[in-house]
């Protein structure tokens, strides 16, 4: 393939009209793709070409394309976002396929993400788990202390860093055979329950937080650990160790 | 205590943890007394008949053994079926091993490999044991049980249908060993490397080890 022919590809895509319907998987060629656009932009191409065939568009998540957002939910080739490490479909590129590849493209499986419509699925049940308890019920209105007023260890703060990073794609889910999202929610847990802010609510945090998760349908972590691998933003296992320990430590006193 | 302990995911996760523990401390007894076999039979004699007429052993230890088997299964089965229920439909590819190992995803299988023999295991030791102590209620002989392990081994199918229970008991242990430990919230940077070192090598030498033993007496026995 030389770079002007681009690539000839063969796109297997779940479409569904609504929650209400039935999906199935519909076979779409695409020819010409530049292998240095991105998958949305591979995606975006596809979508002219359905409308210029008088043809339905695929419908799928996007926003910020420059992998912050967490909107883009594509379930690529058997992989939460695709090939590759650390990254969201939009920084997924062609290049990363070969001329004449079949690529399935799928929403996120799980009961707790139903299907809005194709590729679009509902992400409100991490809204719900949000709201009962991931956030710090601090005044904010005017005379916020100074952050450095309160020492913390370099360690912790790192750590409560990096746990903040989650962007809330749902990738976690995606990926676990068991459709958990312990990855997800010990992220924020630990984000809070690190900092001395968040200490203060951590008991009641983890378990109206775990309670919302088991509420929303989510399955059980057994440790297969692809919920790290595929995480965009490499939230460590370590989190869901933090929020076992944290949840149990609360249960019991 | 909160009520939810025991009925959300991660006091589950924990029940599981916990029981697995047992289990694996268990595994590591039994392995002791039955590898004295192999180069003692006065000492793998005395062991049994111990264990077999203790009755700390025998009517203390013994139900807390079947209760904590029983509970790992059953509990396996029922975070089986819930996970399976949280993704109703399937992905029309799927590549797990892109992020995961065989072991972690595939615990059912090896458990019921497992479970399929222990029936097997019950039906040649366990049944025959208890049909001689407390049915027939035979005079204990101190010195039966080597001939009875001996005589199990001259089987060739016996031997072979044992080493391939004990290769996925190692699959199993490969994932569970540090799954449970991990479950717990036992997970550190100091420590958790050398949990997992200790982890494969329990998975692997102790069925290595059940391995020989089974060997060595079909190859004793020709």
């Amino acid at each position: 393939m030389s770079a002007t022919e681009g690539l000839n590809l063969t796109l297997k895509v779940w479409r569904q009209k609504s929650d209400k319907e039935k999906g199935k998987m519909e076979t779409y060629q695409v020819s010409g793709i530049s292998p240095d656009s991105s998958f949305l932009e591979m995606m975006d191409i596809l979508n002219e070409q359905l409308i210029a065939e008088d043809k339905e568009p695929v419908a799928f998540d996007h926003d910020c394309r420059e992998g912050i957002c967490g909107s883009c939910s594509m379930f690529i080739n058997g992989e939460a976002h695709g090939p590759g490490e650390m990254i969201t479909t939009c920084q997924l590129h062609m290049r990363e396929f070969k001329d004449g590849e079949t690529i399935y493209i799928e929403p996120w499986r799980a009961k707790a993400f139903p299907v809005i419509k194709d590729l679009v699925v509902d992400r409100s049940s991490f809204d719900r788990i949000m709201a009962s308890g991931g956030f710090v019920s601090v005044n904010t209105s005017g005379n916020t202390q100074d952050a450095n007023a309160i020492p913390i260890d370099k360690h912790d703060a790192d750590k409560a860093f990096d746990a903040a990073t989650c962007i809330g794609c749902g990738a976690c889910v995606a990926t676990c055979k068991n459709a958990s999202a312990m990855l997800f929610v010990s992220a924020k847990v630990s984000q809070l329950a690190l900092l001395p802010q968040g200490k203060v609510e951590a008991k009641e945090r983890v378990q109206n937080m775990v309670k919302q998760m088991d509420e929303e349908g989510f399955g059980n972590c057994t440790n297969t650990g692809a919920c790290e691998v595929e995480c965009p933003k490499g939230i460590s296992l370590e989190n869901i160790a933090r929020m076992n320990r944290e949840y149990l430590k609360s249960s019991i006193s | 205590m909160s009520k939810q302990l025991f009925s959300g995911s991660i006091g589950r996760k924990f029940a599981m943890a916990l029981s697995a523990l047992f289990l694996i401390i268990f595994l590591l007894q039994h392995f002791t007394i039955n590898f004295t076999s192999v180069f003692s039979e006065k000492t793998f004699n005395e062991l049994s008949h111990f264990m077999g007429t203790n009755p700390l052993i025998q009517f203390v230890m013994q139900p807390i053994l079947m209760f904590g088997v029983a509970f790992h299964f059953i509990m396996g089965f029922v975070l089986e079926i819930k996970n399976r229920n949280a993704r109703a439909v399937k992905y029309a590819k799927n590549n797990g091993a892109a992020n995961s190992s065989w072991m972690s995803r595939n615990m059912i299988w090896s458990g019921l490999f497992i479970l399929f023999f222990l029936g097997f295991h019950f039906n040649d030791f366990w049944i025959p044991e208890m049909n001689y102590k407390y049915i027939e209620v035979k005079a204990e002989d101190p010195d039966r049980y080597y001939d009875e392990v001996v005589h199990m081994f001259e089987n060739p199918v016996r031997v072979i249908i044992y080493c391939l229970s004990f290769v996925f008991l190692a699959l199993h242990l490969l994932h569970g060993f540090q799954s449970a430990f991990q479950s717990m919230g036992a997970r550190h940077d100091k420590y958790t490397p050398a949990i997992e070192k200790i982890g494969r090598a329990y998975a692997i030498l102790i069925p290595v080890g059940f391995i020989f033993i089974a060997v060595f007496h079909y190859v004793n026995s020709l």
